[in-house]
């Protein structure tokens, strides 16, 4: 079962990601208009895909630890997905900015002043040149540094668990659910590797 | 003792054209002479018409019910109103439990056309139906000691199914000020566009104060106390470095997170303007004396 889904993920033509990515803000939109999102549709689209972002984000952080502890492979789908996690989370933006605080003057003033504001916009801004450099030139330019460069993601993404935290009123259990996963999937990646010392082991034996 | 308000908002005022542009013009003219600070609030003509029943109940900050918007309207179906009594105890006279039905035989109601601003910045026009709460507190004969009033809410987490979740501490609670408790804009209501109190919207019975934060106006009330120490406040509570014991309507004054100058009409779609917020929400000139050389900044 593990093989041919493997097969499968390998010969999904990004197109077709970005495809099904594109549909759901597209599907919001149309929900959105046709009175599917509830009286307050601005407020549902915004908090909608900043979450849809989030979720996709720790899909993209699963992918390692998934190849390392199991036999699923679903690296050829990563690049697609933090791209398009990139776009939930700026249509999250946008939407804030122009259908929700619509007035210039205050969305600047909530970007230099509101920390879960100012939280957001750092995750975001740190996103922004991974989803520029997610291409082919871009990985055979910058070589190595291109790892590297990416590895920032850890942070965008841990930043945006905080900033659904502290846009919460009260208590919630859910955004701690999703920080507590990130972080986990953060920590994961600092396991000692025993695998690959075993192997060795048994040549030396 | 009823009808002591007219409203400013009505049904058949339904934006009077004429009377709203002359006002507008009026504006302009002040604002040429630089006398806007003098000018009356005026309403936005958006405010002249009352948000749709469908919308005021089914855009519900209830957290007895969930934390979602639309969780109350889903669960509050679970919530038994009936019977229904109010303990009112505390420095009054003739302290204990009135049933709801007794309440309402001794009290005339009328209908109060508020506009209703959440702290989250978003805002309604409501037509509430119910008697002012000074009525109710005349009943129980409020003692000249008392100060404050304290308000609670029904704690009965089989049927408000979000009392299971600590996300305040249950039951709520609100308080006034008595001064403020007496206003005639103080409203004890009991339904809204002439139906019952939707379940959703805090049946069978709920304080209004249109001048407040939503939050103030506490709903489901099954207990009221008069004390002469103010008292805790749920929100205040859980925290309070973003929501004080007045909770005004400020646009003068930002939440931590949010700036508070503007605010979203609900039931507008994705395209609704965002409407400048007013001082007391529109009632300064009713209310603004309560505050006389109180500091509005430190008494948020």
């Amino acid at each position: 079962m593990i093989e041919p889904l493997n097969t499968f993920v390998r010969k999904t033509p990004n197109w077709l990601l970005y495809l099904i990515g594109a549909a759901y803000p597209a599907w919001l939109l149309y929900a959105g208009l046709s009175g599917g999102l509830g009286v307050d549709p601005v407020k549902a689209m915004e908090h909608a895909l900043g979450k849809a972002g989030l979720q996709v984000l720790i899909a993209v952080l699963l992918i390692t630890p998934l190849r390392r502890f199991s036999k699923f492979n679903f690296l050829s789908w990563r690049r697609a997905l933090g791209v398009i996690a990139f776009f939930y989370i700026l249509l999250h933006f946008l939407v804030w900015m122009v259908l929700d605080v619509q007035i210039l003057s205050q969305v600047w003033a909530d970007i230099v002043k509101r920390p879960y504001i100012i939280v957001g916009m750092i995750s975001l801004l740190i996103l922004l040149p991974l989803a520029i450099t997610s291409n082919n030139i871009s990985i055979r330019k910058l070589g190595p540094r291109w790892r590297k460069l990416h590895k920032a993601t850890y942070l965008a993404v841990a930043l945006g668990g905080v900033h659904y935290i502290m846009q919460t009123k009260g208590f919630e259990y859910e955004p701690y659910i999703y920080l507590a996963v990130v972080i986990g999937l953060i920590a994961i990646r600092k396991l000692p590797k025993k695998r690959a010392a075993q192997p060795v082991k048994r040549q030396v034996a | 003792m009823a009808h002591r308000w007219t409203n400013d908002l009505t049904h058949d005022d339904v934006t009077p054209k004429s009377a709203y542009l002359n006002r507008r013009q009026l504006m302009a003219g002040m604002a040429g002479l630089g006398l806007t600070a003098l000018a009356p609030k005026a309403n936005a003509a958006a405010d002249l018409t009352p948000t749709d029943f469908d919308v005021i109940s089914q855009y519900n900050n209830f957290y007895e019910f969930g934390t979602g918007k639309e969780d109350p309207a889903k669960h509050a179906h679970r919530l038994t109103t009936q019977p229904w009594s109010i303990k009112i105890d505390g420095m009054v006279d003739r302290p204990g439990d009135y049933a709801l039905g007794d309440i309402l035989s001794k009290m005339t109601i009328e209908e109060r056309i508020y506009r209703f601003r959440c702290v989250e910045a978003w805002s309604m026009v409501v037509p509430w139906n119910g008697f002012e709460l000074k009525d109710l507190l005349d009943l129980a004969g409020v003692q000249s000691s008392a100060k404050y009033v304290a308000f609670e809410t029904l704690y009965r987490p089989d049927e408000m199914i979000g009392q299971k979740s600590p996300f305040l501490d249950w039951p709520y609670v609100e308080g006034l000020r008595l001064d403020e408790a007496n206003h005639p804009l103080t409203l004890m209501a009991t339904g809204l566009y002439g139906k019952d109190m939707p379940k959703q919207n805090g049946a069978p019975i709920r304080l209004v104060v249109p001048w407040k934060y939503g939050f103030k106006s506490i709903k489901s009330i099954v207990r009221i106390t008069l004390t002469d120490k103010e008292p805790p406040t749920s929100w205040n509570k859980s925290i309070p470095g973003e929501y004080g014991f007045y909770s005004n309507v400020n646009p003068e004054v930002d939440h931590p997170r949010w700036s508070q100058a503007s605010e979203r009409p609900i039931g507008g779609g994705f395209f609704a303007k965002r409407i400048p917020t007013l001082k007391f929400n529109g009632y300064e000139t009713e209310v603004a004396n309560l505050y006389d050389g109180m500091d509005l900044r430190k008494n948020y």
